[in-house]
């Protein structure tokens, strides 16, 4: 046997898993889960008192490459991916030149196959340009392998050209993710509007900015039939949205939170730190309470980082002039684990669901499995690691997180993808 | 919680009127901050000691030469990102009665329109090594920015919408000569809410000295969540008025206004304006205070502008006056024995 790791925790809902036992590794996939693997392995890793949890994919990141390599690149990003415990990520279009078209498509993958330890999975845009105009070449996008389409940053605004998107997506049935947001009526605001953006000067986002599209999608998946998942979800009346949708006639909508937006409330842009400017924009406690019960329970289907990474002399600018977005990958699985799993918030099967299980469902990857013949793509997670977050040991090209400093208990010590060691602690 | 203390009533000192002795000279009181950002910052003892400082600091403006050499060797620098006369010319005016030493920058001279960060120049002009900088910018936060990266003191002279602290300390030094007391009083503050710095800090201030604070506008103009800082939010002028001790009218900023608020110039002063009529509903001895640029015939007319009743002049005259306390009270607290530096 290629690997077999020994007498770990093994966690896998997919299968209703929950035991310690062997796992063993043969030709990059799971051969065998057993309570003792007689077999030698020619490596073989102890894992007791560790977690055994099938990789974990973060279906919203931002890699920069094409384009703004002097923020992120796909070598950088995907090394900090795998150094946050992720066997695969989907990488949103906004580059530059956006990805459009099959050669963009084609460049990213090339370039991963290259330099990438983990999988990636592009997002091709919904329009060309992202412009919110005309419809991209999504079937040319398909058939290089994107997974979803997004106009993730640059929302598309005209209803019409949604409701097209959503009618053309079926014929290759690509989840369409939307980044929820009317542009006219979050008014170029910097944050959330409420008691912090009054009490701070700082223009506000309004919240039914996102609610409003959240609503209009529901409608329009109703209507046409597509697979929709709604990007960073974060406030307590589009999650409202979202449940009453699938209750009234079971729809299959989707939806992501952040772990800033489960962890960080609007009080937090009080020091005026750009690491706070992030859009959707950190909320009110309402809505940061409603939205921990809401992945606790499941209402939330993942957790996603829309790990955007920003060159520190972009952020180091008056609040309403730096860019919006902070970098995840490297903290969110700790995070998550230390505030929530540690807490006895989530379960530790939620857990897993929230960040392999139901990603993968969603963009339909044979992945989010440790069942027996599937891609061994796995995490290791030492839950007493103790951690601190601390940027300049980041992989990333970029430092930009609010969570610098935060002391954290368990975190991801090895990541294997197709049965190989490609990052360990 | 930043109003913790907001409940308490405190009845400030009033300054004695006969003061013969420079007292402030000796004075080794100092603020316990580094820098002033906000009215949020400071406790109720703060403002009671800025705006007795102010008070004493009168009496210079009274002098034949008025001059006095508190600040002297020490350099001011003036920072101006966005126009202002008033505000400017009153700090100038401040730092030179107490003998510091002034540069002044402002964006069309300085290399910030050949795309200079603001935290780069804020590193250039720190290795100038000043003692105090005065900050006015358009954007909301840019003095915490300066004030995280420099050793200097930083003064926030306006930022964005956020606050114009030094305003709402003359307002208050001003209403306290007036009304010889803010504890009590019943202040009506009506215009553009959502946009005026002036009245964020006044709100904050007055509720922290115990005064009731009504706020008028339309709804538009009025930002969420704007009663929890105290404020008892009205949309009808009449009865945000009726009964007030201080009227303080603020501009329509049309500058700030991108979407579309009001209807019209001509309704908003049919319902806001304030007029001679209006001004019937108010108390026999109500003052009217504006803090400047005015829009006669907008948000005031002139009958009521130039009126007995009217402080507005005594506003400028106070902002020199309470500018000097705050430069004087920060220098004190770098830490700079004025003793030392003055003969």
């Amino acid at each position: 046997m290629q690997l077999i790791l020994r007498q770990g925790r093994i966690i896998d809902p997919s299968q209703q898993l929950d035991k310690v036992a062997d796992l063993g590794i043969d030709e990059g996939r799971v051969a065998e889960i057993a309570q003792r693997i007689r077999k030698k392995g020619r490596k073989e890793i102890d894992a007791r008192g560790l977690l055994v949890f099938p990789g974990f994919i973060d279906m919203h990141v931002h890699l920069r490459e094409p384009g703004r390599e002097d923020s992120e690149t796909i070598e950088t990003g995907t090394n900090a991916a795998a150094r946050g415990g992720y066997t695969g990520i989907a990488c949103m279009p906004n580059t530059q030149p956006v990805n459009d078209c099959e050669a963009v498509t084609s460049f990213i993958l090339e370039r991963a196959r290259e330099v990438s330890k983990i999988a990636v999975y592009p997002v091709g845009a919904i329009t060309k340009g992202s412009q919110g105009k005309t419809l991209a070449e999504i079937g040319e996008m398909y058939r290089s392998g994107i997974v979803a389409i997004s106009d993730d940053g640059h929302p598309v605004q005209d209803n019409q050209v949604m409701r097209r998107a959503m009618e053309y997506s079926r014929l290759f049935g690509l989840p369409v993710i939307d980044h929820c947001e009317d542009k006219e009526l979050a008014g170029g605001g910097v944050m959330h509007e409420g008691y912090y953006s009054t009490l701070l000067g700082l223009r506000g986002m309004n919240p039914a900015a996102e609610e409003l599209h959240v609503v209009r999608d529901v409608i329009l998946a109703q209507q046409t039939g597509a697979q929709v998942h709604i990007a960073h979800l974060s406030t307590r009346r589009s999650l409202a949205a979202v449940v009453r949708a699938r209750k009234e006639d079971g729809t299959s909508i989707t939806c992501e939170a952040t772990p800033h937006h489960l962890l960080l409330t609007d009080a937090e842009v009080s020091s005026y730190d750009t690491n706070t400017k992030i859009n959707p924009p950190l909320r009110s406690q309402g809505d940061v309470d409603a939205l921990v019960k809401a992945a606790a329970s499941g209402d939330i289907d993942a957790i996603a980082t829309d790990h955007a990474p920003h060159n520190i002399n972009d952020k180091m600018l008056e609040f309403d002039r730096a860019p919006f977005g902070i970098v995840g990958l490297e903290t969110a699985v700790s995070l998550i684990y230390d505030r929530f799993v540690r807490t006895g918030v989530f379960t530790l099967e939620r857990f897993v669901r929230l960040f392999s299980t139901n990603p993968a469902r969603i963009l339909k990857l044979e992945r989010g499995t440790l069942a027996k013949g599937c891609w061994a793509d796995i995490m290791l997670l030492d839950p007493d690691l103790v951690c601190e977050v601390r940027s300049s040991e980041f992989c990333s090209r970029s430092r930009n997180t609010p969570f610098e400093g935060w002391k954290l208990r368990g975190g991801p010590v090895m990541t294997i993808v197709k049965g190989k060691v490609v990052w360990s602690f | 919680m930043l109003f913790d203390s907001m409940g308490a009533k405190i009845i400030p000192r009033l300054a004695s009127p006969e003061v013969t002795e420079p007292r402030w000279a000796n004075a080794m009181a100092s603020l316990s901050h580094k820098d002033l950002l906000s009215i949020k910052q400071l406790s109720v003892e703060d403002i009671i000691l800025i705006l007795d400082t102010a008070e004493a600091l009168k009496e210079v403006a009274a002098r034949p030469v008025k001059k006095v050499p508190t600040l002297r060797g020490k350099t001011v620098i003036n920072l101006f990102f966005e126009p202002s006369t008033r505000t400017r010319s009153s700090f100038e005016l401040a730092e030179k009665r107490l003998s510091a030493d002034i540069l002044n920058f402002s964006p069309s001279t300085s290399s910030v329109s050949k795309g200079e960060t603001l935290l780069d120049t804020a590193r250039n002009l720190q290795s100038m090594a000043p003692d105090i900088i005065v900050i006015r910018h358009e954007s909301a936060g840019a003095p915490h920015l300066l004030a995280r990266e420099c050793r200097s003191s930083i003064i926030n002279a306006g930022d964005g919408m956020h606050e114009h602290p030094t305003q709402a300390l003359l307002d208050a030094l001003t209403i306290r000569t007036v009304k010889g007391r803010l504890d009590g009083l019943k202040l009506a503050i009506v215009g553009d809410i959502s946009h005026s710095r002036v009245a964020r800090s006044d709100t904050i201030l007055f509720h922290k000295m115990g005064s009731e604070v009504r706020v008028c506008g339309p709804t538009t103009l009025i930002p969420w969540d704007f009663d929890k800082l105290g404020a008892k939010i009205y949309g009808k002028m009449e009865e945000a008025i009726e009964g007030a001790d201080v009227i303080m009218m603020l501009r329509l900023q049309h500058e700030r206004q991108n979407e579309a608020f009001i209807p019209s110039t001509r309704e908003y002063y049919n319902f806001y304006g304030l007029t001679r009529e209006r001004m019937r509903l108010a108390n026999k001895d109500t003052i009217v205070m504006h803090p400047g640029p005015m829009n006669r015939g907008v948000e005031i007319d002139s009958d009521v502008a130039d009126a007995s009743y009217s402080v507005i002049l005594n506003q400028v005259a106070n902002g020199v006056a309470a500018r000097m306390a705050v430069l004087y009270l920060l220098s004190g607290n770098a830490g700079l024995k004025l003793k030392k530096h003055s003969r």
